[in-house]
């Protein structure tokens, strides 16, 4: 043959995998890049020695050895363990007020809590482990022969076979294929997420080397790079019948991505196991805190000086007190025998024996902090994700993705946003294209209306009626439109035009350059057909979404491309002379491939006919230009048309074709080819120069616009979150124009708002030509000011408050706008204004924008994308969410919840977040009341002990008081509490504003429930002791000692907290009342039952219930009363705040009661009225509040 | 890396890329994953607030009535003595004279019954300041050794009363046992001996489980430090019931220990002749000692607190509920309140 062979590798002219020429070969050999592989001697003794790792995974954090150490280690990376630690060991010195073992256990149990979780998660991962290393792999012999083995048996340099569909057990150098060219197709799903399928190729020295004999004899050495987590890159050369041959990526399968559409490949492995890239690449989810833990942890600093301060208080007056013990030579309180003591109690070292009294006290008091608290918040968070991750509501059935949390470290603060930066495509829009106009020689097509046309349309209702005419215009043509429906929906299609569809086309007068354009369509791409064998459908696999709504609409039309063999493709079209279905073969010649610097793709066929053809389609701004003088006899229509397209947020290319003479084809080809076949570094540049001497004296078909859809619901989940006040900011890297009109269909811009254009555009055509570069700079940081400035005094100056203002900012104005003179102006204007939308903005300044409004609002903010450009942008933000659609796994590995589309945003925040935020804020107070309630009755029965350090209640009831007769309710609160319900939520998106403003958990809300707190200890103490200590307690004449007091104190401390509780939740199910009545249950049953142990265990719990409170009258009443008197405080201030001062779920709570009552009247009356509709008293109400709002923000 | 599965999927063909042989990610309904369990949802209702707020009150004031009446039936006499006690000429030293093993320590006096009390009438003595529940000394006993013979050796924790100087153990160990209350008071009316039983004073279970019948007192106050009282070395520590009760750490400063019972009627203004040892120190420590006649109600003895506290609660809960109607009467209809918006600005306020 003649030619060369065509290079497949090129086929792909939408290259997600970026061709990286190969500089650095000549490292090969050096540090970094010192791997040598002996291709099917893996027992060769070179191999032996460098001893390289088997292809053994584990991904477990623990081995059944370290698990022990290495878990405890992880636990008491936390200080508060680290403190119970020291608690619990310096419990062994006399110093401790209760006995080692109660401080001990309850540790150890929240300990071994956690590390039973890591445990079972590790044993998860190693189940996978083990599936995945047992997986069978087919290994060539010595007897020159394939056989089973199992993955983590291959060793580097074993020569294996995989099949169809399989998986690769390893990273493998790809020496030969079933196709004689040594291709094969993989899908690399499980690394970077793209459904589509990727072509390797080997070299061609090694694709003959493909059936067992030959394979005997391929002895080769791989020298290349060392293992590095880099996807995308791989340098290395191959040694092989004593050459040198570079090998890039393209030779290389790697671990966990499936053959496909090749029935078997042959390889060497080169990385095995953890040395494998996807193995380099596992990373572990990125970790934030939320703002609420941050709180807390200062909270916790706030009761540590508490429990510092009550000791010291103690142990102050204990060292008085114990000084006073030895007054003028006199023993006072003989009894404790002050005259023969330890340090401890000594009165000549009172001072002495205060200091140590000090760790005593910080041990006693040390319940103010709750030992539970972390390990609690850690599970009931953990919970929460899980509902995240089941919510019916938030999986998407096309997809078949749910909703994913990956952390559970920030589920409350999704409660707290405040701004959301969202990119635009694929995250806003579908980013899968759609057909749905197109301009034929100078004629519009396509009736369809954009949601972009929608928006703009009823922005323009009554003053600009001529901007559209364009649309009717292509439509109208005073036809009556046939009707009949075109229901059945094909992806990538939304093209309606009776003109030229079934068929029709024939009869336009044009039809010549119809069929022309779509044949254009459906050979001019790299899409791969796949034919399915029992419905005959077709399905494309394409690189682009673009391209594939091409061959779509090209089908759907009548021109279907069917096949693509190595050399030609086949299509099918109706001939409209004949009015029948023919096939029609094209000849490929030549890919000219797109690239975002050519902004076009060609390609060279020869038709059946033997004419030569180059087919052309790119972007309006290079391919105008390159029209020939006879070919642009529509222009100006077609560029009008594109104008108008782009208006409407469509994506236009242009469509052109060329006649090639022979002659002139040979010659070029030979230029061509010569520059494909050169190895210089300048290749891709000769390349493109060659394809661009012939991409010219085009003749202009037309052009073509698809629509990148809104996602479904986007419009109404702005309008929601924008309701719940929290402000959107678009983060873009399209035109302004694009980005204006989206802005309006999803109802990011209103009508009526005022918009602030930011943009540096009429400047670069006055001044950037004649000036240099510092005084362009200059010049534009100050236009750039400027505008800010008048922005600013725009909205000062603006009366009606309730007229919201946009911000639209441009990519270069953006760049001066971050600078840090201007950053907090821009950030002010920005603030003041309802929306935001930055156009042309890079990954790199989506980050930075993400960090300003971060950093200097000081508030919660959340970035949204899906692509690899919104990694950064994703890290940056507090928190980041990844939407899993189809640009790829990368912006969902770097997020901290992962939703396959943007409208479960609201889901997630104002249904997950709101719930979680006051989950989490109610429990960590409630947490803290409970601790301080339980701590404080402690302190005040030392100021009646003398400070001594003695606790009023029996060691274990205390070390139990955590994790038994408090703790389930708490977390049942964490998990299943509920304000109202998720129906509410999303209707009152107003309700949000709690998070936002975070009213649960500020400090006044803290501090109050540590002063409830406080008061309930107070009460319980006073209440118990007053009433029945003094006097006989029972009938019988006994009286109430030590032992009792403290069960009696302890019942009502149980009671209380467990009743508070019950009256702080909202939400009611049995799982609630099991948990705190059990709780309570559980304190009478451990009490009889503990009671009835020996009393040398038991000690002062002794029968206690049983004996001597049960049958106490008083005993019962004061719990009753204790529990009464210390809820009434918190009953009361709720009963007059919910009337006076309600808080927005109040306020809803209290409508959705009156809503019940209404409705059953109006069912009473027959009167079907709909559940939703609110009644006209309380839409004013919310409107009233919206308006508010409105009115507080701006 | 989430999903590693299925080596063998795939169907045969050209279209194996399309077909997806995986199982649906799609999470199972069940109302306990989306949260809907059914769940009441108690909303403070004016309706309900006050309806908890009358209930208290109506279940609280009788029972503070019933309370009250129970404690006002009660008769107690309580006769302080400590300062009484004491010789005129040793009224500035009383300790001294505490401590003497030469003073009278025996000292009479006569107190008149104001009500009729019936029987039982419990006797208890009534120490003040006295700190039975330091940390010391309620840890300064060994139940181990109070139960079983073979225990005698006694613990750490015991000292410094653990041993004798010869190194014999003491039974029972420990200061408070040393430091029992050893104050002796006998009665008479109308020139008639009142029996004070002293059988069953203290809590059976720790007759019968703490304290052995077969350990003896031994070596008992025979150190150079002597304390409280002294114990019949002849009679098993399960009968001593002085000592069980005074082992049983009071759980405030201000106590009563039951001392016995008198089984007889006193009638009103009986005059009850009483003979008091005055022996154990509470002068060092400034604390004062009284002696207790008390009969009981259901309730025990004579306390107001319960039945003023319940009344009080009542009583509050009752004016809340008057209040708050009183409110709902002036402000009907709160949701067309617009101070009722106030949240936002407030709470905006409190937040930075």
């Amino acid at each position: 043959m003649s030619r060369p062979k065509i290079r497949w590798s090129k086929l792909y002219s939408f290259s997600c995998i970026p061709l990286r020429r190969a500089p650095r070969h000549a490292q090969v050999g050096q540090r970094g890049y010192s791997r040598v592989v002996h291709c099917n001697e893996p027992d060769n003794p070179e191999a032996l020695q460098s001893n390289y790792r088997g292809n053994y995974v584990s991904t477990t954090k623990y081995t059944a050895t370290n698990f022990i150490p290495k878990s405890l280690f992880e636990q008491f990376r936390r200080v508060a363990n680290i403190y119970f630690l020291v608690v619990a060991c310096v419990s062994f010195s006399p110093l401790a007020p209760y006995t080692a073992l109660s401080v001990l256990a309850p540790l150890v149990v929240v300990i071994g809590a956690t590390m039973a979780k890591e445990a079972v998660e590790d044993w998860r991962r190693r189940k996978q482990d083990i599936e995945a290393n047992n997986r069978k792999a087919e290994v060539y012999g010595k007897d020159h022969n394939f056989h089973e083995t199992r993955w983590k048996n291959l060793r580097v340099g074993d020569l294996i076979r995989v099949h169809k569909d399989e998986y690769f057990p390893a990273d493998i150098f790809l020496i030969s294929s079933s196709y004689e060219d040594g291709i094969c197709y993989v899908e690399t799903m499980n690394l970077d997420g793209e459904t589509n399928l990727k072509l390797k190729q080997s070299l061609e020295v090694t694709s003959s080397i493909c059936d067992e004999v030959s394979l005997e004899d391929f002895k080769a050495i791989i020298r290349c790079e060392d293992p590095n987590e880099n996807l995308y890159s791989f340098v290395g050369n191959l040694q092989y019948s004593g050459k040198e041959y570079p090998l890039s990526l393209k030779q290389i399968l790697l671990r966990d991505s499936k053959l496909k559409n090749t029935d078997y490949v042959h390889g060497v492995v080169v990385f095995t196991g953890h040395d494998t890239k996807v193995m380099k690449n596992a990373t572990d989810p990125p970790s934030k805190r939320s703002k609420i833990e941050r709180r807390m942890d200062r909270v916790i600093y706030v009761l540590f000086s508490t429990l510092i301060t009550i000791s010291f208080v103690g142990s102050f007056f204990f060292g008085t007190q114990t000084g006073r013990d030895l007054s003028d030579g006199k023993y006072r309180r003989w009894y404790i025998c002050p005259s023969d003591t330890t340090v401890f109690f000594d009165p000549r070292r009172a001072s002495l024996a205060a200091l140590f009294h000090f760790l005593t006290g910080l041990m006693l008091y040390g319940y103010l902090i709750p030992i539970s608290l972390y390990v609690s918040i850690e599970f009931v968070k953990v919970l929460q994700s899980i509902f995240i991750n089941q919510d019916l509501d938030m999986y998407h059935d096309e997809t078949d993705r749910p909703a994913r949390a990956r952390t559970s470290n920030l589920n409350e603060e999704l409660g707290q946003i405040d701004t959301i930066l969202s990119d635009k495509t694929g995250t806003l829009t579908c980013n899968s294209m759609e057909f749905i106009k197109c301009s034929i020689a100078g004629v519009a097509y396509g009736r369809g209306e954009t949601e972009v046309e929608r928006a703009v349309a009823g922005r323009h209702k009554d003053s600009d009626v001529e901007s559209f005419e364009i649309y009717t215009d292509a439509s109208g043509q005073g036809q009556v439109v046939d009707t009949h429906s075109y229901t059945r929906h094909v992806k990538g299609f939304n093209f309606e035009d009776e003109r030229i569809m079934h068929g029709q086309w024939v009869n336009e007068p044009n039809h010549g350059i119809i069929q022309k354009f779509f044949q254009v369509l459906a050979i001019c791409h790299t899409v791969i057909p796949e034919v399915n064998n029992q419905t005959g459908e077709i399905y494309y696999e394409a690189e682009s979404p673009d391209e594939a709504a091409f061959v779509v609409a090209a089908r759907e039309l009548g021109f279907e491309f069917f096949e693509r063999k190595q050399m030609s493709l086949s299509m099918r079209e109706i001939d409209f002379e004949k009015g029948t279905k023919v096939d029609r073969n094209y000849e490929l010649l030549h890919i000219l491939e797109f690239s975002s610097t050519r902004k076009r793709m060609s390609v060279i066929v020869k038709s059946e006919e033997g004419r030569l053809l180059l087919l052309s389609k790119g972007a309006d701004s290079v391919m105008l230009e390159r029209l020939s003088k006879d070919g642009r006899s529509f222009l100006s229509d077609t560029r009008s048309h594109i104008n108008k397209y782009s208006e409407a947020g469509l994506r236009t290319l242009v469509i052109a074709y060329r006649d090639l003479g022979e002659d002139e084809y040979r010659i070029w080809e030979d230029e061509f080819v010569n520059a494909k076949a050169s190895i210089s570094a300048e290749r891709d540049a000769l390349i493109d120069s060659a394809a661009e001497k012939i991409e010219k004296d085009l003749n202009l078909l037309g052009a073509t616009a698809v629509e990148d859809k809104l996602q479904k619901g986007v419009p109404e989940c702005i309008e929601k979150l924008e309701g719940a006040g929290i402000k959107i900011w678009v983060l873009t890297g399209d035109k302004m124009e694009t980005a204006v009109n989206i802005g309006y269909a999803c109802k990011l811009l209103r009508q009526g708002m005022k918009l602030i254009v930011i943009t540096l555009d009429a400047l670069d055509e006055n001044h950037e030509k004649d000036m240099d570069k510092e005084a362009v700079v200059k010049v534009s940081s100050e236009a750039v000011r400027n505008q800010i400035q008048n922005g600013i005094s725009q909205i000062l100056s603006s009366k009606e408050t309730a007229a919201s203002f946009g911000l639209i900012i441009d990519g270069k104005s953006l760049n001066f706008a971050l600078k840090k003179e201007l950053e907090d102006s821009f950030l002010d204007l920005a603030t003041r204004c309802a929306s935001v939308i930055c156009c042309r903005s890079s990954p790199k300044q989506k980050a930075l924008v993400t960090r300003l409004v971060k950093v200097k609002t000081g508030k919660t903010t959340l970035s949204i994308g899906d692509g690899a450009n919104d990694v950064s942008m994703l890290q940056e933000a507090d928190v980041g969410i990844g939407i899993s659609g189809v640009e790829g796994m990368q912006a969902v590995m770097a997020s901290d919840f992962a939703i396959a589309q943007f409208q479960f945003l609201q889901r997630l925040l104002l249904v997950h977040g709101h719930w979680c935020y006051r989950r989490i804020a109610m429990m960590i107070c409630y947490f803290f009341y409970k601790n301080i309630t339980f701590g404080f009755t402690l302190f005040w029965f030392e100021a009646y002990a003398s400070f001594s350090g003695q606790p009023a209640y029996n060691d274990w009831y205390m070390s139990f008081y955590n994790v038994f007769f408090t703790s389930l309710p708490v977390i049942a609160l964490g998990v299943f509490d509920q304000d109202v319900s998720a129906r509410l939520c999303l209707k009152n998106p107003l309700l949000y504003q709690e998070g936002m403003q975070n009213v649960l958990f500020n400090w006044p809300r803290i501090l109050g429930w540590m002063c409830n707190g406080v008061g309930s200890s107070v009460i319980i103490f006073f209440c118990t002791t007053n009433a029945i200590i003094g006097q006989a307690f029972r009938g019988d004449g006994q009286v109430a000692d030590y032992g009792i007091l403290g069960v009696t104190m302890y019942t009502c401390v149980v009671w209380t907290v467990n009743c508070q509780m019950a009256l702080s939740i909202n939400y009611f199910t049995w799982i609630q009342h099991v948990f705190i009545w059990g709780s309570i249950a559980f304190w009478y049953l451990f009490l009889v039952v503990y009671g009835f142990l020996t009393p040398t265990l038991s000690t002062t719990a002794y029968m206690v219930l049983v004996e001597a409170c049960a049958p106490s009258f008083l005993y019962w009443l004061s719990t009753l009363l204790v529990v009464v008197s210390s809820l009434l405080p918190y009953f009361s201030y709720r009963a007059f705040q919910t009337w006076f001062k309600p808080m927005p779920h109040d306020i809803i709570q209290r409508r959705r009661k009156w809503l019940e009552i209404s409705e059953n009247k109006s069912v009473n009356k027959n009167e079907k009225e709909d559940s939703g509709e609110l009644p006209a008293r309380v839409k004013n109400k919310l409107k009233h509040l919206e308006e508010n709002l409105r009115h507080t923000r701006s | 890396m989430a999903d590693r599965g299925g080596t063998g999927s795939g169907g045969g063909g050209g279209q194996g890329a399309l077909e997806t042989a995986k199982k649906s990610r799609k999470p199972k309904y069940s109302r306990f994953s989306q949260q809907e369990l059914p769940a009441c949802k108690p909303i403070l209702t004016p309706g309900w607030v006050i309806t908890t707020f009358i209930s208290i009150g109506v279940v609280f004031i009788p029972i503070g009535l019933a309370s009250l009446f129970a404690s006002q039936r009660v008769t107690e006499i309580v006769y302080q003595y400590d300062s009484d006690c004491i010789p005129p000429e040793f009224s500035d030293d009383s300790v001294e004279f505490i401590k003497s093993d030469k003073t009278n320590k025996t000292c009479t006096r006569t107190i008149t019954v104001p009500k009729q009390m019936k029987s039982p009438i419990y006797v208890y003595y009534q120490l003040n300041n006295f700190y039975q529940n330091h940390r010391r000394y309620v840890k300064s006993r060994d139940d181990k050794q109070l139960w079983s013979k073979e225990d005698e050796t006694s613990s750490q924790e015991c000292k410094p009363e653990d041993f004798t100087a010869n190194g014999q153990p003491i039974v029972p160990c420990g200061l408070i046992a040393w430091s029992l209350f050893n104050d002796t008071y006998k009665f008479r009316v109308n020139d008639k001996v009142l029996e004070v039983n002293k059988k069953n004073i203290a809590w059976s279970s720790d007759r019968d489980h703490k304290f052995g019948s077969d350990v003896y007192p031994k070596n008992f106050q025979s150190g150079t430090l002597i304390g409280g009282g002294k114990l019949n070395s002849s009679i098993p520590l399960n009968q001593q019931e002085d000592l069980i009760v005074w082992m049983r750490p009071a759980a405030l400063p201000t106590f009563r220990k039951l001392y016995g019972k008198i089984e007889t009627d006193l009638e009103a203004n009986d005059k009850i002749y009483i003979v008091i040892e005055n022996n154990y120190n509470t002068y060092s420590f400034g604390g004062k000692k009284k002696l207790v006649l008390s009969t009981t109600s259901w309730m025990g003895g004579k306390n107001d607190f319960l039945g003023l506290a319940y009344l009080t609660v009542g009583g509050l809960c009752l004016f809340l509920a008057i209040s708050f109607i009183l409110v709902y009467v002036l402000k009907p209809r709160p949701l067309g309140d617009p101070s009722y918006l106030s949240w936002n600005r407030n709470a905006a306020g409190i937040l930075n």
